[in-house]
């Protein structure tokens, strides 16, 4: 299992629709993974994204819509004819059958000798660092040892896309960390083309290539991690990836005004009839005193000081009473010397930090 | 004393108290088994042991051995009830897939006809099952107007009829556990079997027969303990051709008012029943490990 596979598939899916009586599911979705990429679906619940990767397994039918995996057509294909592996949320693995029985069946099915398939079974099993588990039975692995024999099971057959329906969600934090990293590390030596799925944005940026924004059925932006987090393009990702503030923005002639503070950027500003403001609680900073250069400052009254161990979390009141949240480190001793609730203090945002964006629902 | 003894006594008198109480709440339960199962069977076991002089004697044990005919009415219960499981096995294990598959709803539907028969007297199905294939029943008539067979046909008294009686009222006993097990089956194993390139017979039986089997198991298991011991049915629609043990014991008693005999006969069905459980749940156990904790 050292080896790249050799011909990821890039995925091509084409003006996809799924309804559910009135509701779309999916509505007209259209979406380029590149061949071998690691993209992530990422939405809240009921948004979609997990219809998306069944109709990518063929669990799901749509409506209408194409789907492509390289040149050939894919949509009326029954799932045990796709050849994709698949890595579901609750593992799905048969309780009936042992590790290698789980692990070898996909090799059963294809017909591969008794010799070649312990062989294969075996290096699966190395690859997710359970070599030697192969008599054990489902229900004496723990959590994380299920994870990756569902893992082993969805690659040892070799499949060209690997889908992922939120493998990690059952895992608890510090697992599921270091599980994200060894995921990540495994699609760089296998190469998959990889679609995954998960609610967790935390996750999907340490992980992905790029992420797909799932809301209501629809791609609300497709970005690299680094864009989608710096440059959202609607209020819906700007609100769901990270914690933000947003204060409306009003134009005054050509100068954008945001709590009496006239705004300095030097981003894009979107041509919107209604703009806001996001901010990040860790690109605003405390300031003693006026600062020249490229900064906003806003005045404001701190509402509440949070201590949260590495950081600290001081939520302030802006004049025109919007709430905003900064969050700075904290090195030992200086606790103490931050504003208290009632203080009034200067809140500073560098032009190069401030994200104008469109004030409305996409 | 340090304070590790703190409230020590107290809590281990709270713990037996405890105890006493829970045992208190279940004896009610345990003298009604003791009156009603423990006594009576202690009691046949007793008077199977005592001859017609009304001494202690081996006879009524003795005399199964030396005769024929109570080998072949062995023979005949276990033919009856294994002919029985099997057919409601091949009936029985379709119709709960085909309830597994089918929405919550309509399932709980199908669920209510199949149970739908237990509300009806045992004895009147039976002889509604003689009033239909008797000689000139329902079913003799009307495939005659259809032309299957010219003459009447002999479907009743004997181990057809029978056997369709017994399966009839035994089936709702096999699709129950087995349907249980299939609804207890994660959908996601197919899919997941779909997935690794199972066509959807190849993950029906590698994947879905295999997770039902423990259900199918207890199904048969209850169906054949249950059929050991019937009588009603096999009476009625058997014709006196198909002689079961229930059906020895009640001629001994009605007719030759031999008590002892007919309690020989009950200790010897009840012996058998217990080592067919007994070697059943020594499978059903190992079926339950390979199925992992489900």
């Amino acid at each position: 299992m050292t080896k790249t596979t050799p011909d990821a598939l890039p995925i091509t899916v084409r003006n996809v629709t799924k309804t559910y009586g009135p509701v779309y599911a999916l509505d007209d979705v259209s979406l380029d993974v590149e061949s071998g990429e690691f993209l992530t679906l990422l939405g809240p619940s009921g948004s979609g994204k997990t219809t998306l990767l069944m109709v990518l397994a063929g669990f799901t039918r749509p409506d209408q819509g194409s789907l492509k995996f390289g040149d050939a057509e894919m949509i009326r294909k029954p799932p045990h004819l796709r050849d994709v592996g698949m890595v579901f949320q609750n593992y799905a693995l048969f309780p009936h059958m042992t590790v290698a029985g789980n692990v070898g069946y996909p090799l059963r099915l294809r017909g591969v000798s008794k010799t070649e398939m312990a062989d294969r079974v075996e290096r699966a099993l190395d690859t997710v660092q359970l070599g030697g588990f192969g008599d054990r039975r489902i229900d004496q692995l723990s959590g994380g040892q299920k994870q990756r024999v569902a893992l082993a099971r969805s690659i040892v057959f070799e499949p060209r896309i690997l889908l992922m329906d939120e493998p990690l969600s059952a895992l608890d934090k510090k697992l599921r960390d270091r599980m994200q990293i060894e995921l990540r590390h495994l699609h760089e030596k296998l190469g998959m083309t990889t679609v995954y799925v998960t609610h967790d944005q935390r996750e999907a940026l340490t992980m992905s290539d790029r992420i797909a924004v799932v809301n209501h059925g629809r791609i609300m932006q497709l970005a690299t991690p680094e864009m989608l987090y710096d440059q959202p393009e609607n209020k819906f990702v700007a609100d769901f990836i990270g914690d933000s503030s947003f204060i409306t923005v009003t134009r005054d002639g050509d100068s954008l005004v945001a709590a009496g503070t006239t705004l300095k950027t030097n981003r894009p500003v979107p041509d919107a009839a209604k703009l806001a403001l996001m901010l990040r609680p860790e690109r605003v900073h405390l300031m003693d005193g006026p600062r020249e250069g490229d900064t906003n400052l806003f005045d404001a009254r701190v509402t509440d000081l949070v201590y949260q161990g590495e950081s600290y979390l001081l939520y302030a009141a802006l004049e025109d009473g919007t709430e905003v949240a900064v969050r700075g480190a904290i090195r030992a001793g200086t606790y103490g010397n931050l504003p208290k609730p009632g203080e009034t203090v200067n809140l500073a945002l560098d032009a190069a930090d401030t994200v104008i964006i469109a004030d409305e629902e996409g | 004393m340090a304070v590790t003894d703190m409230n020590a006594a107290g809590l281990r008198r709270d713990e037996r108290l405890e105890r006493l109480k829970l045992f208190g709440l279940s004896s009610p339960a345990l003298l009604l088994v003791l009156v009603i199962l423990v006594i009576p069977v202690g009691w046949l076991f007793y008077v199977s042991f005592i001859g017609a002089d009304g001494t202690f004697s081996m006879e009524n044990y003795e005399r199964m051995i030396k005769r024929k005919s109570y080998a072949r009415i062995f023979y005949t219960t276990f033919e009856v009830s294994l002919l029985t499981t099997g057919i409601c096995i091949l009936i029985g294990y379709p119709l709960a897939y085909f309830m597994s598959q089918l929405p919550a709803k309509l399932a709980n539907l199908c669920l209510i006809t199949v149970l739908l028969p237990f509300w009806t007297s045992l004895l009147v199905r039976t002889y509604a099952w003689l009033v239909l294939l008797q000689k000139n029943g329902l079913v003799n008539n009307w495939a005659i107007n259809l032309g299957l067979w010219e003459e009447p046909i002999k479907i009743v008294h004997n181990l057809n009829g029978t056997l369709i009686g017994m399966v009839h009222i035994m089936l709702p006993f096999l699709i129950l556990p087995t349907y249980g097990a299939m609804r207890a089956i994660d959908r996601d194993y197919l899919k997941a079997a779909a997935n690794l390139g199972a066509s959807p017979r190849r993950a029906f039986w590698t994947v879905f027969f295999p997770l039902s089997t423990p259900g199918l198991f207890a199904g048969s298991l209850m169906v054949f303990v249950l059929c050991l011991g019937f009588f009603v049915t096999p009476a009625v629609l058997g014709g006196g051709k198909v002689i079961m043990v229930s059906m020895k014991i009640v001629s001994n008693i009605e007719l030759f008012v031999n008590w002892g005999a007919a309690s020989a006969l009950g200790v010897v069905l009840l012996v058998l029943t217990v080592a067919v459980l007994w070697i059943a749940s020594r499978f059903l156990r190992l079926e339950q490990i390979t199925a992992g904790g489900h």
